[in-house]
């Protein structure tokens, strides 16, 4: 049995076997995260030391200079920076908010509902988990401008919503609640909507959670709407105002501005993650495609 | 005070003899169930049809077409496989450095980010949960950052001058004399995106097939020792693989899809479509240089349908080695 004690899955306490794991994955996941604290610490240097030769990786005189020129300066058609930001935000929760809603609602569906198309509908969602929508940019910009929502603030929302990713998880995580619960409620006279809210919704919580990380992440920092679907600068988003950002400020006094952007997209990122991490885990585990 | 606020309303008499004798009985006929049901379905199925299906059909008429964007489209010669015809024929860069630059990029990014996360996720369901925690974020923080700002860390690393950060490595080292132009000489471009994207590939795949490995059930690996399995590679070949098929295959999947999602990098690090001397180019930025810097949408939406079947092929290759045959 003395093998099998090394080849723990999961294990408990620690064991000299595991010694020759930490030693590969603790320089691995170190040199992951360095370029980003390199980008990180870039975003407190001075100038002075952003010109610095040789370069120093990590900062030495931090200052919130850059912060305070990223939140002064303005695009080139005079829109301020806070402007991209607000509607960053409101774009942000209006999705995530939305896309919860149609994703639970279609995954009880077509969990827990007994209908005709129900097996087609859910192998139609599952080919299209591999759809890369970035190679049907062009008819997506024509159905968008079809709709009437091009250069409508709701572009940056509606064509994003369907998301069968998302569907697919949280489906697959309303097949482990119990039929009998949802019978149950039933018989106690609750209609669908009761259901949903009061039962289906807080039992799969943390595939929701789920869903609202990979949909921020995504639309957080999406700059095809912006770029694509909307032309007054003063409704376009954050990723997108850091995207020209970056392209348009050459030169160290621009990688300050570039980098304290990036620390200010990548926080909310980072935090919502690490809070929600043990939900992502959990749903993981039922992610499974047969 | 517990006044009733709310009084019925009086209908005009005519009103309310046409509710109850048509649309009562009307709505009393209706399957509630059933109404509620497609109720539920019907937001989810109008935008996966608005922004998903009719995109990739209108991609595939358009692709038969000539389509300028401000003309109708219209059915161009060689019977509408015009397009096809001159992709396959006519277009050098395509030809010469999209297609195997991309065949390129995705064979290395795909199935290596995958075998990459699948090695991670094993080695990290090997030690304690509390470091495994931190460790696991460490390697996940690269895939949530998101384009633009992978695209700002990798070009002020690699950096052209001598401020840069690896060039002023390099320089350190005595490796090289005078900096190098990673970003803008076209020969490091493809190393350098295929390391990029290779180092933000532990995403929601990785995530998958790690909580896949913590599911497996411990006694699976007692029998197995018990039936004389020797080693680590048996096992993780005879039982934590196949204990976990369905997750690999999400993993397989996501890891395709990120690969071909990922075509943007190599802009993103020149900062210019097309990329120096096309050593970048990728699929997804041809089109974008079709599509939305020459207008001609036709020939676009054929190089979509070709990056489509690309990925479709791809996929089923993925299904038949993990999917679950009954």
């Amino acid at each position: 049995m003395a093998s099998f004690l090394g080849t723990q899955i999961n294990p408990k306490s620690f064991h000299r076997s595991q010694f020759k794991f930490y030693a590969l994955l603790v320089p691995l996941s170190i040199f992951m995260i360095l370029p980003v604290i390199y980008v990180v610490s870039q975003a407190f240097k001075p100038l002075s030391e952003l010109f610095l030769f040789p370069p120093r990786f990590f900062v030495e005189n931090p200052t919130l200079e850059n912060f305070a020129r990223l939140f002064r300066t303005a695009s080139g058609t005079g829109v301020p920076m806070t402007r991209y930001l607000f509607n960053s935000i409101i774009i942000t929760t209006l999705t995530i908010f939305l896309t919860i809603l149609i994703t639970l609602m279609t995954g009880y569906a077509l969990s827990k509902k007994r209908f005709k198309a129900k097996k087609a509908l859910f192998s139609i969602n599952q080919t299209a988990l591999m759809f890369v929508a970035t190679a049907v940019a062009i008819p997506r910009y024509i159905v968008v401008t079809g709709l009437g929502l091009s250069n409508n603030f709701f572009a940056h929302i509606i064509p994003y919503l369907a998301m069968p990713v998302g569907l697919f998880l949280v489906k697959q995580f309303i097949d482990q609640v119990p039929d009998e619960l949802i019978e149950a409620a039933k018989i106690d006279g609750a209609n669908d909507w009761h259901i949903l809210t009061k039962i289906v919704g807080p039992l799969v919580k943390p595939a929701l959670a789920t869903v609202a990380i990979l949909s921020f992440q995504f639309i957080w920092n999406s700059t095809e709407s912006s770029a694509i679907y909307i032309i007054d600068e003063t409704k376009k988003t954050f990723a997108f105002y850091m995207a020209t950002l970056t392209s348009s400020t050459a030169g160290p006094a621009g990688v300050g501005i570039s980098a304290a952007a990036g620390l200010v997209m990548f926080l909310p990122n980072l935090i919502i993650f690490v809070v929600m991490q043990s939900n992502v885990m959990d749903t993981m585990s039922h992610s499974g495609i047969k | 005070m517990a006044t009733k606020l709310v009084r019925p309303i009086k209908l005009p008499v005519k009103l309310q003899g046409l509710i109850d004798n048509h649309l009562k009985p009307a709505w009393e006929k209706v399957d509630k169930e059933k109404a509620s049901t497609w109720l539920l379905l019907s937001p989810y199925i109008f935008l996966f049809t608005a922004f998903i299906v009719i995109p990739v059909l209108v991609a595939m008429f358009l692709s038969f077409t000539y389509f300028n964007v401000i003309e109708a489209p219209r059915i161009s010669d060689l019977y509408g496989l015009y397009n096809y015809i001159m992709i396959l024929t006519q277009d050098e860069v395509f030809l010469r450095y999209v297609l195997p630059n991309t065949l390129q990029y995705a064979l290395i990014t795909g199935p290596g980010g995958y075998a990459l996360s699948f090695l991670m996720a094993w080695m990290l369901s090997q030690i304690q949960a509390g470091p495994r925690k931190f460790v696991a974020l460490a390697l996940y923080t690269p895939s949530m950052l998101g384009g633009v700002f992978i695209g700002v860390i990798w070009r002020t690393l690699f950096s052209g001058d001598k401020s840069g950060y690896v060039n002023s490595i390099f320089l350190d080292l005595g490796l090289i004399n005078t900096p190098i132009d990673f970003l803008q000489s076209g020969n490091y471009l493809m190393d350098i995106m295929i390391f990029v994207t290779l180092w933000s590939s532990m995403g929601i795949g990785f995530l998958s097939m790690l909580a896949g490995i913590l599911n497996i059930n411990r006694e699976m690996y007692e029998a197995a020792y018990i039936d004389g399995i020797k080693n680590r590679m048996q096992e993780i070949f005879y039982i934590t693989i196949p204990s976990m098929k369905p997750q690999m295959l999400f993993g397989a999947v996501m890891a395709i899809v990120g690969a071909f999602n990922a075509g943007g990098i190599g802009v993103a690090l020149a900062g210019s479509n097309p990329t120096p001397q096309y050593s970048g180019q990728l699929i997804v930025n041809h089109i974008d240089d079709y599509g939305f810097i020459r207008y001609e949408m036709g020939y676009a939406a054929a190089l979509s349908v070709i990056l489509l079947l690309i990925i479709l092929l791809f996929s089923r290759v993925a299904y038949r080695l993990f999917g679950e045959r009954d």
